[in-house]
């Protein structure tokens, strides 16, 4: 008697000294749904392809930066700014990934914090002391701070040009521009070299079910993603959701005044890609989310969740393609049409955010908490 | 009827597995709160918040600030005089007090077994367990054999009635004929070692898991307190359990339930244990005169005591079922949910926005919930109706002190419950400023599409 409870005490102790540790397990082998297949997908096919892109974009960018400096005129200023807009694109496929390095050190925040703040921009400029890395310059740096040097330093091409060649400060103009792109070029080939070095391992056997998993995390960082940098900055905050009064100023490339539909549509392509495990540059598609969730329905047998999502995500799409490219155009004018558009990403949230995370069951917190 | 009844109110038992059960309840407690601050929750859920969600009546309880920690190393240091046996009855009432005041502070981290901590140290405060083993006995230089049977039997029967509801609690459609939420906690555990990729992806297993969990619940009291099966019902009990601990984010409870599982046995057993307590401290034990053996424990304030302890158990009996006054569904609104052992028994989860309005200008706009609450408080605030209330409130007032004028407060909000789809879950047209918390049905919270049957 006394030696069963003796065991039977050892075994509860054991236990309660194994508190479950959240560094993750290998991933899952024999059950039906492989999740190391899919954040092997997410990384091989998705991920690292869409920063190597942008990485290449910047380059090419930075390289007409270098043609747009040594002689600034109209021709070389058309060239980087197709550039700056192509990779501002491809950017959208990147933002949401805010796991490893980018993490570590706020990558998105350092390169697409708008409305950018002139009077920071300003500052620096003229001081010619800055560290762009700083918190502080969050909203002086990235593509809404190139935004501002290439189409937002005058209301004519002629006087953005003379920024350039004659005003007083001119060589400050242009070392403020080269340090910014050098800097985002700088920031991007460190977070591909870390997921192409030794990330991207860590990543992809990292699939267990805990807050600090990378299948979790990721999947968080998704859903964030979509309700914040996508619904909220590039449609509720211009559109006035959050606040008594709407701001034409807020819009993603305010200054261009021509892209911010164009980015929109790229950066809910890119959202609806990752849902469905498409490969970033190719027809194929993966393990994902969409066979997540039809793998667990198999299991219960309720709503098809994955064609209810991705049905929203058209209906979001189509609402988008009404709308004026340039948004701050469209507050102004009707901003109504904004005001829908926002309403049917929000319904894909409540489907991402309620439903699927439902149906996945996945860690968010790690606290004592069992659901009642 | 009295005479069987005062009879069996004098019967007299061993005092051993009641003091058995204040050290080990001692220890828990002090071993819970110490892993509580050692997560760093005491900063996380009870300062870092700016808002605490107030449970219904007890608004006047406040956050300490910082002096949190002090109320959390008062509380343990109660439990440890508790297992001591050290002023029990002062340190009991100290536990009781400090450990329900951190609970009210915000209901967020509302579980059930912090309740049964709660009614479990109230209980205790009127029975004595310092009678026996006990820093008190050297104190007053007595000590006890015989303790009023009843005392020990109260604790039985919390226990039982503690599982006994649960089990009720599950014979229902969902958890029966559907097997949810297990359906949906399982499948995700495919990170455990073995188990986790085949037998926890079986839909054999998770009904399996459903009726074996109702039937456990339902049947270990009795199977407990009947000599022949005690011995097998305490290895379903540490199997139950730790298999629950290894799937559920359950602190704990687990190994607190099976501790407390002990007090079904035969003093012998106590007896034993005792012995083996006493032999790991007896290097101290030299300098320790026994002292002198009473054998009865003076139970003085009976005619006080009886009643509390009546009444006590009337409410524990009766509260669980004030749910059948509300005639919705009972998962879905929560009316008379908590605080009646449903434990683990729904997969809940829901978005809820607020969009604060000006009645006279019609304009509007949505409120941030990360501004406001942690991420834990939001997720519950989400899907409960009772939260959702107080938040549209403390918004409702945040903005008048910021100058808004003619305030309506609207919720937006979506729930799942169970698996089943999203539905919209507050009556977007109601202002919900206007409406006033009491113990009446919600009317604001639109009706559940579908039909759980069962209790």
């Amino acid at each position: 008697m006394k030696k069963i409870v003796l065991s039977l005490f050892t075994i509860v102790l054991f236990v309660a000294c194994t508190e479950s540790d959240d560094t993750g397990g290998s991933g899952g082998t024999s059950d039906d749904f492989n999740r190391q297949a899919m954040l092997t997908n997410w990384a091989d096919n998705i991920i690292i392809p869409a920063v190597q892109d942008l990485s290449s974009d910047l380059g090419t960018l930075s390289a007409n930066k270098d043609a747009f400096l040594a002689s600034p005129n109209q021709t070389t200023l058309d060239a980087i700014r197709v550039s700056w807009l192509e990779a501002y694109k491809t950017w959208q496929y990147v933002e949401m990934f805010n796991i490893g390095k980018a993490e570590e050190f706020n990558y998105a925040f350092q390169m697409n914090i708008y409305p950018t703040n002139v009077r920071d921009i300003q500052s620096n400029i003229s001081s010619g002391t800055y560290d762009l890395a700083s918190v502080n310059n969050n909203d002086a740096v990235g593509f809404p701070a190139v935004d501002y040097m290439l189409y937002g330093l005058s209301n004519s091409d002629t006087e953005i040009l003379d920024a350039y060649t004659i005003v007083s400060n001119f060589e400050a103009h242009k070392s403020y521009l080269s340090d910014l792109i050098n800097q985002m070029q700088a920031l991007t080939t460190t977070v591909l070299s870390d997921w192409t070095s030794n990330y991207r391992d860590i990543f992809v056997n990292s699939s267990a079910n805990t807050a600090t998993s990378s299948s979790n995390k990721l999947t968080n960082d998704f859903i964030f993603y979509y309700e914040k940098g996508l619904r909220a900055n590039k449609f509720g905050i211009p559109a006035g959701v959050f606040s008594t009064t709407s701001f034409n100023d807020k819009v993603e490339a305010f200054y261009n005044k021509d892209a911010s539909k164009i980015l929109a549509l790229e950066a809910l392509q890119a959202v609806q890609d990752f849902f469905n495990g498409k490969a970033y540059n190719a027809s194929i598609s993966g393990e994902s989310f969409n066979s997540y969730l039809q793998y667990l329905n198999t299991i219960k047998e309720g709503d098809d969740l994955s064609a209810l999502i991705n049905n929203q995500f058209n209906t979001a799409e189509s609402k988008i393609q009404v709308l004026s490219n340039d948004f701050s155009l469209q507050v102004e004018t009707d901003n109504n049409k904004m005001l829908e558009a926002f309403d049917e990403l929000q319904k894909a949230v409540v489907l991402l955010k309620v439903d699927m995370i439902q149906a996945m069951n996945i860690s968010v917190d790690f606290v004592d908490a069992d659901g009642d | 009827m009295t005479s069987k009844l005062n009879k069996y109110l004098n019967k007299t038992t061993n005092a051993a597995p009641l003091a058995v059960f204040r050290v080990l309840f001692g220890i828990m407690m002090c071993f819970s709160l110490l892993r509580f601050w050692y997560h760093g929750w005491i900063e996380k859920l009870y300062i870092a918040p700016k808002f605490h969600f107030k449970y219904y009546n007890f608004e006047w309880v406040r956050s300490l600030g910082d002096y949190n920690y002090l109320l959390f190393f008062v509380c343990g240091i109660s439990a440890l005089f508790i297992a001591f046996g050290l002023k029990y009855r002062f340190s009991i009432i100290i536990f009781f007090l400090s450990f329900t005041y951190i609970e009210l502070i915000d209901k967020t981290t509302y579980l059930n077994h912090y309740y049964f901590i709660s009614v479990l140290s109230f209980l205790m405060i009127f029975l004595p367990a310092n009678a026996k083993f006990s820093v008190d006995n050297l104190l007053r230089k007595r000590r006890f054999n015989q303790i009023p049977n009843w005392t020990i039997d109260s604790i039985k029967l919390l226990l039982g009635i503690v599982y006994f509801y649960a089990g009720i609690a599950k014979i229902n459609s969902d958890w029966l004929l559907s097997a949810m939420p297990l359906k949906i906690w399982l499948p995700s555990k495919y990170d455990l070692p073995i188990i986790g990729n085949n037998l926890m992806q079986q839909d054999w297993f998770h009904h399996a898991m459903s009726w074996s969990g109702m039937f456990y619940d339902l049947f270990i009291p009795f199977l407990l307190l009947y000599k022949r099966t005690r011995i097998f019902a305490f290895v379903l009990v540490v199997f139950f359990h730790v298999f629950t601990r290894i799937l559920f984010p359950i602190g704990m409870f687990p190994f607190i339930m099976i501790v407390a599982t002990l007090i079904f046995f035969d003093a012998s057993v106590h007896e034993k244990i005792i012995a083996i307590i006493k032999r790991i401290i007896k290097p101290f034990q030299k300098i320790i005169k026994a002292p002198k053996l009473q054998e009865t424990y003076p139970f003085c304030s009976r005619k006080i005591l009886l009643p509390i302890v009546a009444v006590f158990f009337a409410f524990q009996i009766l509260f669980p079922f004030r749910y059948l006054l509300y005639k919705n569904e009972l998962f879905w609104t929560e009316e008379g949910y908590r605080l009646s052992w449903r434990v683990m028994l729904m997969e809940k989860a829901g978005m809820t926005t607020f969009k604060i309005a000006n009645s006279k200008s019609g304009q509007y706009f949505y409120v941030d919930n990360t501004d406001f609450l942690s991420a834990f408080q939001e997720r519950q605030m989400s899907s409960q109706p009772d939260f959702i209330l107080e938040y549209a409130h403390f918004l409702g007032d945040h903005f008048k002190t910021q100058g808004h004028e003619n305030i309506q407060v609207f919720a937006d909000s979506y729930v799942a419950l169970n698996g089943r789809l999203s539905q919209q879950y507050v009556d977007p047209t109601v202002d919900l400023y206007q409406e006033k918390e009491s113990f009446k049905p919600k009317n604001w919270i639109l009706p559940f599409k579908d039909d759980i049957k069962g209790f």
